[in-house]
């Protein structure tokens, strides 16, 4: 095989891409198709809820091209992190969206499904056996954070998607998984450099984001030879350059010169990026330096509490400089309202003020003549969540403060009913790695 | 002044998983990164300065000159998502970046 050609349909699978670009794709006869189905980015709610950020008929409509596609041209299809996080619950959403699309289709694969659920028992072990370090800046992992999550996944690198492979496997769903591997393995399976094939799949795992126009929802085609890499978008309306390539190495990446994988890293201190033409970038001199043990990266969520949120407004400028000392003051008359129950403990209450400092805390030069103000309650029970906010929205409307002229009310109520139910909310409890003698530790094929 | 917005190309934010975020200022002229690069006008006192933050969550400063580019990581001051945290993919976090003075304009040289 002289070279292998990928392609990458969009960003992430549901979020869509032109079928004239996915068509143009095809007509380069690609050997594989793979996408990447999930992320972190949308933070803890969806591991900890057991859903998914995409929705399903977006899902099923991106999968009945990718699939009715690899039929009929005979290649595999290989998705990671299925369902967003790619825990259990996830990964069994988007399988039955597949089972969907393949009887009205009646179309039919290999399946190969990878699970990447860690056990508590699993990750409690290797904590007792210190075998678990922070990737970065995280908080010491305790047992008590891992009693506390509500689930665990880890994301496996090729590993699994090779012996999928082997087994004869066309179409691999796999959950959480490191996003670099659905569209590093086919190459490396057949015999690429490994540096160059896992840079290839960093470029390739957001789609067109590696272009300009940049573009989550559209296909980037990749081509592998044996010492480089071509890269292009399939829309003729979009360009890869030496500065999008480049950009999208770095893209999401805290080291621009070392991306971590599993079992060691690409190092990009010798890469060379070229323009061949107007559209395409060439890649070389990424090398792949492997670790001794293999490391996998454990996500994991703990509920918090049920969300309630009231929108409203203001344009008065006494109001808006006295906001911060009458958000206190408002936080002080619930504490004293509802003395029976402890803020920080039972409840938490925050305000959200745009146009002051929504986005960022300080900096802006001059605050806005209209504010958007976002009043936020968590708390353990949904009906004291629901209380606590009517009590915090009703009392902003009406609290009095120094200088106030408006004395009917503080506020411009977007909606009626004015108070949202904002759902279960969970945080991150562990984002840590273990080290294991092989990924067979953590991932189950069926 | 000649701002940091005049010369970059991309200057933007985003999580590096849900603890860290981290920028990128990337150039089109080599030289002009060079310049930035040489002269090291992206500094830790800068960047105290423009995001009210100590040394210590400043994880590092990062050039990559085969993109002509300028990476720094902070700690993030709320975990991604948790109670208190106001942008939650870390990709608006670049603003204060833009206004930042970089070279004297060459009417103002002398």
């Amino acid at each position: 095989m002289e070279e292998v050609r990928i392609i990458s349909p969009t960003a992430i699978l549901g979020y869509g891409f032109p079928v004239s670009s996915f068509e143009a794709g095809l007509k380069l006869k690609p050997h594989v198709i793979a996408i990447d189905a999930g992320s972190t980015d949308a933070g803890p709610y969806y591991l900890g809820a057991g859903v998914s950020f995409t929705a399903k008929e977006a899902v099923k409509r991106d999968l009945k091209y990718i699939l009715k596609a690899a039929y009929s041209l005979k290649i595999p299809v290989l998705i990671g992190s299925a369902g967003g996080a790619g825990a259990k619950p996830h990964l069994e959403w988007l399988l039955d969206i597949i089972d969907k699309v393949t009887d009205e289709e009646c179309i039919n694969f290999k399946k190969s499904i990878i699970y990447s659920d860690v056990s508590k028992k699993l990750l409690l072990k290797k904590l007792r056996e210190g075998k678990v370090s922070a990737t970065t800046v995280e908080p010491t992992l305790t047992e008590k954070a891992i009693a506390e999550s509500e689930r665990l996944v880890a994301q496996v690198g090729i590993e699994p998607f090779i012996e999928a492979l082997n087994r004869g496997a066309n179409l691999i769903i796999a959950g959480r998984s490191l996003d670099i591997a659905e569209f590093a393995t086919f190459p490396i399976w057949k015999g690429f450099p490994k540096g160059l094939s896992l840079h290839l799949g960093k470029i390739l795992e957001c789609g067109a984001i590696a272009s300009e126009p940049g573009s989550g929802k559209d296909c980037l085609f990749g081509i592998i030879r044996k010492d480089h890499f071509l890269v292009f978008p399939t829309n003729s309306e979009r360009r890869c350059t030496k500065i999008s390539i480049a950009a999208h190495s770095l893209y999401e990446k805290s080291s621009p010169s070392k991306i971590w994988v599993t079992d060691g890293y690409i190092d990009l201190s010798e890469t060379k990026f070229e323009e061949v033409d107007d559209r395409t970038v060439k890649t070389s001199g990424s090398r792949f330096i492997p670790i001794p043990s293999s490391r996998l990266k454990v996500e994991g969520a703990r509920f918090i509490g049920f969300r309630f949120i009231s929108i409203a407004g203001t344009r008065d400028p006494y109001f808006i400089s006295s906001l911060p000392k009458v958000e206190n003051e408002v936080k002080k008359q619930i504490r004293d309202n509802f003395s029976e129950i402890e803020e920080g403990k039972d409840y938490l209450v925050r305000f959200v003020n745009y146009g002051i400092d929504g986005v960022m805390i300080g900096n802006l030069d001059k605050i806005a003549g209209e504010v958007g103000i976002i009043m936020e309650v968590v708390a353990k029970d949904k009906e004291l969540s629901k209380t606590i906010m009517a009590f915090t929205r009703s009392t902003l409307l009406h609290i009095g403060y120094k200088g106030r002229k408006s004395t009917a009310g503080n506020l411009a109520i977007l909606f009626s009913p004015s108070d949202f139910d904002g759902g279960k909310v969970y945080e991150f409890s562990v984002h840590h790695l273990i080290e294991v003698a092989s990924e067979k530790e953590v991932y189950k094929i069926l | 002044m000649v701002k940091l917005k005049d010369i970059a190309d991309i200057i933007r934010s985003k999580n590096a998983g849900p603890y860290i975020l981290t920028f990128d200022i990337i150039f089109n002229d080599p030289s002009v990164y060079q310049k930035v690069k040489r002269e090291k006008i992206i500094n830790k006192k800068l960047i105290k300065k423009l995001y009210h933050i100590s040394e210590k969550e400043i994880l590092d400063i990062i050039y990559f000159d085969v993109a002509l580019a300028i990476k720094f990581n902070l700690k993030r001051p709320i975990c991604s998502g948790s109670f208190g945290d106001r942008d939650i993919y870390g990709a608006q976090q670049h603003s204060p970046l833009l206004e930042v003075d970089v070279f004297k304009k060459p009417e103002e040289v002398n």
